[in-house]
């Protein structure tokens, strides 16, 4: 079973103070730095293309083709700013990462930045992790003084400074454009494009903008090359990820394996769903993507078998949730959520996620008809691929993904007169053998 | 200077709805759909304001982006350009476009609030009419239904400004005003805030939506959500008739729309006019009207009464009167200030020429002189968009715009917005001023320090300036304050010249600029004719049919006063004279005082009726047709909007008295009583093809004393001018009352000061500015008391500041 994994990213998190300098250069760090800086820049570009590295923040756009978009004719600064608003439900892979191993993202940053010839890099950190932000901002100030970053940096004549930000707070900055105008000090919302981040990003001018994910994995393809890393995985969704594990499950956590793994395997090497229930249902990439059921437990964890089954890889969020889930609850829940961080830019997603809120909310409390799902799939169907970025497409996902699956259980809200389910049987302190 | 060769446009191709279309390069897909005939349902799409996608209400599918592939979701088509070969299906046939359409309108109504039947948009309503159009007849979360939930409200209406209000619950936030307030006005201080269903308009706590140009927020706000104090409640839109119409409060020339309801105006609107305003107006144009709605109104011709009051008249009677009494006073002369229409100033100038036997007549009812005559002669009449002026247009293609004397902002609010469009997009403005005014830094531009009095010299130092050098492709846009700085203009014209770089003059008041075509200048006839020019004075009598006309060149306003005061000239016409507003308000009161013989025509009762010997009501603009030209030489003429038989055109009251002074024996009629008769004549005379005047060549004069600071001044859009009395919400948005004065002079006496000069004092709040000259203090001309140039002394002259007590 062990074999399964494929610590890289995960590897030294239990080491002694994982988080310092000391630490990861005692593990070999920033050795890849020091090798990429003697590089020709569009080799490591190159190396990352050919590894197959994919990003690792949800929309899995490869990464070395979003860094060969940046123009480097264009006489304006070029950027690269690291996403590290995770926001999403049930997703918690960058924070884990950034608290234990810091410097991974750090010399991803450099070597990254380095390839698409950025002077300036900006980490974007959601502003609820205070502590996760003094620690990036301590691997920073380390790498400073190291000289891993400033001014010449070991000899090669090549400068960067990293800005650690910390963001304020919403959901919609981790779609990039909103990123960019929350780093600007604007209000956070998606901007209008073309034009494309590649072309017209931070403050205009040619940004690359990554997952922390893809950023940390840099190093690691450059250590020990882009065939190595596309040794793992499988054939178009090349390497290894970080799945986050939590719900209904004996030890949630964070599982790092080659993608295409499947649940079944990932639930064994978590100790197997809590004990004395079965699957129910589960996200595969956060809340934003569509359910799945125990029917779906051998499909393959990488973009496109996800995608087959009609929903997404994400960000590889597994959540997962035995039988003593009410359907209709958790879906009302994550509908809450939508509504709460919805920016409010377009119509759809604003006035959308409150009805949809106050239709599901309805339908919990066992008021209302069948023709009210057929309303509720109606009012989805209009806000799907309407809107002006994807958070409401994340929203009705979860929705229309239930309805299909668990059709039943919303009926049965009708004809109980509100939830049959016992809400305590679904809690951690549930009694033991709880039933639903 | 021709407006753009559309031939040089690459054009694309696109398919519409199965009909091909050619359209330039760039279009949007929603602007090519106009071009077929088909309206795309939109709400926060404005072709003036930059493309934001945020209602999603025009989404279309798109089988083809051109590329050979389609999307696979309805796109917006307000943001989306076209492209060679795309194929675009909107809800006209194509079933996903509209479901999608419908589907949006549904999101737009349902947190919407049904109070249409109290709502000042509805009739006229955006949001209104695209439900019926693109929206589904009956709801689906209707009250009764199991689903309905509860709309998001909120406490209505708040105030974004005194005279803006917001209902928040009707806002569809399609961010049409904010986008106003920052992409076209620069005064971004509404903004969206809070997130979600609860996003709203919003204002800093302590700034308040005081914007020259807040309401035009009103008029593209899709939907009932802004409204004015001035209007609210007042009507609804289908039971007012709409007259189009030209500002009268400027020289912009403005398109302006007029609702009125049974003879009365109840509110303005911005026209459409891409040549001149777009689809933008300032504050004051949009809701100064009721001036003309006071108690003072004049209805009746009154005449001095044997014991010395005046009383009713008939309107025969006060020809009558005011023919012989004119005619008894001997010399006459004209003061006819800057407000008049062109056919009614063409009337002034020929009663001056031909009724009266004089050239005494001035329309400059402000500080003047005669080098500004000759420059007027030389340089500014019979200039037109035609005839190659610099327009509008071409403030948006020049280099460098260099503003001298002139203000835009307060000056002419619509020149700002084109100037700072211009600046937008690469046109640098130049500012020979005192200090950085806040509309400057909207256009991002640069201050040429100069003191009042400077300007020659600094006009001077551009030619060849290594950093700010002119040459055709500049533009100098000449304030008609530049008027009261000696060699300013001749040293514009030099400057021109030499440079290659154009000029215009921007006068402030609307019926300035036709009253130089007119002739209403002391050495000018209509059409540009100089009266120094034998022919040209032939040429004029000969069209009027009358023997000669007098030679010698007339007295300026300053002239007049002077005369009247020394007995030279007895009878006075004057209209629209605020003898506050002249260079020497005490002079000029003293002169109407000691006229024997004074007829006014006004609108309203003001001192100067008060003092005549015959008071003739005359009608407003809205009451009779005319033309203003504006600062471009443009003709904007306009119908009469409303009949009113209590006052007539000041040509119809000029008719009468010229007849009345023909039947003594006295001059000739006039030869036309109605705007189409005077239009008739004024297009038979035509311009003057002859010689022009030269330039002016004055020297500027050296300071003679250097003691206290030089004054600055000049009114601000909304002050308290007599047209926009009876406004108090508009004046409520005016800036606050303050002098602007250097960081050094603060400190030594502010905050308050008092700014004592030849004429009197005035005390006020200080501002310290920080880029002012040193030396210079700026007051607002007319936002106190009656005035800077009555109650403290003359722009460009010395006061002093001192510390005051408010």
């Amino acid at each position: 079973m062990a074999d399964t994994l494929t610590p890289v990213l995960t590897d030294s998190w239990g080491s002694e103070r994982s988080w310092t300098l000391a630490a990861y250069e005692a593990q070999g760090g920033y050795g890849a730095l020091k090798k990429a800086l003697a590089m020709p820049q569009d080799d490591i570009i190159a190396a990352v293309k050919d590894s197959g590295l994919r990003g690792r923040g949800g929309a899995g756009f490869p990464t070395g083709m979003k860094w060969s978009f940046i123009p480097q004719d264009n006489p304006k600064p070029k950027y690269l700013v690291v996403n590290a608003d995770e926001s999403e439900p049930g997703t918690c892979k960058d924070i884990p990462l950034m608290m234990a191993t810091p410097h991974t993202l750090v010399e991803g940053v450099i070597i990254s930045s380095f390839a698409i010839r950025a002077h300036t890099a900006f980490i974007y950190i959601r502003g609820e992790v205070l502590h996760v932000i003094r620690r990036v901002q301590a691997a920073v100030a380390e790498a400073y003084a190291a000289g891993h970053l400033g001014k010449d940096i070991h000899g090669s004549g090549y400068d960067l400074d990293v800005v650690v930000h910390a963001g304020a707070g919403a959901y919609i900055c981790g779609e990039e454009t909103a990123l960019l105008e929350g780093l600007e000090g604007r209000r956070g919302q998606p901007r209008l494009r073309p034009p494309f981040p590649a072309v017209a990003g931070l403050y205009a001018s040619p940004t690359v903008i990554n997952n922390v994910e893809s950023i940390a994995s840099v190093p690691s393809i450059i250590e020990h090359g882009a065939t190595w890393f596309a040794s793992m995985g499988t054939e178009k969704s090349k390497g290894y990820g970080i799945f986050s594990l939590s719900g209904h499950i004996t030890r949630p956590g964070q599982y790092e394996a080659p993608l295409g793994i499947t649940l079944r395997e990932l639930i064994d090497l978590a100790g197997g769903i809590r004990a004395g229930h079965e699957l129910k249902f589960w996200t595969p990439g956060g809340s934003s993507t569509p359910l799945l059921t125990a029917e779906h437990l051998d499909v393959p964890l990488d973009f496109e078998g996800v995608g087959a089954a009609g929903s997404m890889l994400g960000t590889r969020a597994l959540q997962i949730f035995d039988e003593t889930t009410c359907v209709v609850r958790a879906v009302l829940r994550w509908t809450e959520f939508y509504k709460h961080e919805s920016c409010g830019k377009c119509t759809p997603c604003r006035e959308g996620t409150w009805w949809l809120v106050q239709t599901l909310a309805a339908l919990e409390r066992g008021q209302g008809s069948e023709a009210d799902l057929e309303l509720l799939l109606d009012q989805c169907d209009n806000i799907l691929g309407r809107s002006f970025c994807a958070l409401a497409d994340g929203a009705v996902s979860p929705i229309a993904s239930s309805i299909k699956y668990f059709r039943d259980d919303y009926l049965a809200h009708l004809t109980h007169g509100g939830c049959p389910v016992d809400p305590a049987a679904a809690t951690v302190f549930a009694t033991q053998g709880a039933t639903a | 200077m021709s407006i753009e060769n559309t031939t040089d446009v690459d054009l694309v191709s696109v398919t519409i709805d199965g009909i091909q279309v050619s359209v330039p390069k760039d279009t949007l897909v929603i602007r090519a759909a106009e071009q077929v005939g088909v309206q795309i349902p939109r709400f926060c799409d404005h072709p003036l304001l930059a493309p934001v996608g945020a209602c999603r209400q025009c989404l279309v599918d798109v089988p083809d982006a051109g590329n050979g592939r389609g999307f696979p979701k309805p796109q917006a088509s307000c943001t989306l350009p076209v492209a060679e070969g795309m194929v675009v299906s909107t809800q006209v046939t194509s079933p996903v476009a509209d479901k999608a359409q419908q589907g949006i309108m549904e999101f737009l109504l349902i947190n919407h609030p049904l109070d249409c039947p109290v709502c000042d948009k509805g009739g006229e309503c955006p949001l209104q009419n695209q439900a019926m159009s693109n929206g589904r007849g009956e709801s689906r979360f209707s009250a009764d239904s199991t689903t309905a939930g509860l709309k998001r409200t909120f406490p209505k209406p708040i105030n974004l400004s005194p005279q803006i209000l917001l209902d928040r619950e009707r806002c569809i936030v399609c961010q049409r005003c904010t986008r106003f307030t920052s992409e076209i006005a620069g005064d971004p201080f509404i903004e969206m805030v809070e997130r979600g269903a609860q996003q709203q308009v919003g204002i800093a706590e302590d700034a308040p939506f005081l914007s020259y140009f807040a309401g035009n927020t009103i008029q593209i706000c899709p939907v009932g959500a802004l409204t004015s104090e001035d209007y609210r409640f007042r009507s609804r839109p289908f039971d007012l008739v709409s007259s189009p119409s030209v500002t009268e409060h400027d020289a912009s020339g403005s398109a302006i729309r007029v609702d009125h309801r049974r003879g009365k105006v109840v509110r303005r609107l911005a026209g459409n006019d891409p040549e001149v305003n777009e689809e933008w107006i300032t504050d004051k144009d949009r809701f100064a009207f009721h001036y003309a709605q006071q108690p003072d109104r004049l209805t009746y011709p009154q005449v001095r009464d044997e014991d010395g009051a005046l009383r009713p008249a008939s309107w025969p009677e006060a020809f009558a009167v005011a023919a012989r009494g004119l005619h008894a006073a001997g010399a006459s002369a004209v003061l006819m200030g800057g407000r008049h229409t062109a056919e009614d100033a063409y009337a002034y100038s020929k009663l001056a020429r031909v009724g009266l036997g004089t050239n005494d007549i001035d329309f400059r009812a402000r500080p003047h002189s005669a080098e500004e005559a000759d420059f007027l002669a030389s340089h500014v009449v019979l200039t037109g968009p035609e005839g190659g002026s610099v327009t509008y247009t071409d403030l948006e293609r020049a280099t460098t715009v260099v503003l001298v004397g002139f203000e835009p902002e307060d000056e002419a609010g619509v020149v700002f917005l084109r100037l700072r469009k211009a600046s937008r997009s690469g046109t640098r403005v130049l500012a020979i001023a005192p200090f950085s005014t806040r509309g400057l830094r909207k256009m991002n531009g640069t201050l040429l320090p100069t003191v009042p009095g400077g300007e020659p010299a600094a006009l001077e130092s551009l030619l060849g300036h290594a950093d700010h050098g002119l040459d055709a492709s500049s533009v100098l846009l000449l304030g008609e304050r530049l008027a009261t700085v000696p060699g300013a203009l001749s040293a514009a014209a030099a400057l021109a010249a030499k440079s290659g770089a154009r000029l215009a003059w921007l006068p402030r008041r609307a019926g300035d600029r036709g009253a130089v075509e007119a002739g209403c200048l002391p050495n000018l006839l209509p059409g540009g004719r100089p009266i120094a020019d034998a022919s040209a004075r032939v040429d004029a009598a000969t069209t009027w049919g009358v023997d000669a006309l007098p030679e010698t060149a007339g007295r300026d306003g300053d002239g007049i006063v002077a005369a009247l005061l020394a007995g030279e000239v007895g009878g006075l016409v004057v209209s629209g004279v605020d003898p506050d507003d002249t260079a020497d308000p005490a002079a000029t009161r003293a002169a109407i005082e000691k006229a024997a013989f004074v007829v006014a025509l006004e609108l309203r009762e003001t001192d100067v009726t008060r003092s005549a010997d015959v008071v003739f009501p005359v009608a407003p603009a809205t009451d009779k047709a005319g033309t203003f030209v504006n600062w471009e030489g443009r003709p904007r003429p306009f119908e009469a909007i409303l009949s009113n038989p209590a006052s007539l055109p000041d040509l119809r009251i000029l008719a009468g008295i010229a007849e009345e002074l023909h039947a003594i024996g006295a001059g000739a009629p006039l030869g036309f009583r109605t705007v189409a008769e005077a239009r008739a004549e004024m297009a038979d005379m035509g311009p003057w093809d002859g010689q022009r005047l030269a330039a002016p060549s004055v020297t500027a004069t050296k300071a003679t004393t250097t003691e206290g600071l030089v004054l600055s001044t000049w009114k601000q859009l909304i002050d308290g001018g007599t047209m926009q009395h009876g406004d108090k919400y508009l004046a409520a948005t005016a800036r606050p009352t303050v002098a602007c004065v250097s960081q050094t002079v603060f400190d030594a006496v502010g905050p308050t000061v008092t700014v004592t000069g030849d004429r009197g004092s005035v005390t006020l709040p200080a501002v310290a500015v920080d880029d002012i000259v040193d030396g210079v203090v700026w007051l607002p001309a007319n936002s106190l008391g009656r005035g800077v140039l009555a109650d403290v002394a003359s722009p460009g002259s010395r006061v002093t500041v001192k510390g005051g007590t408010s």
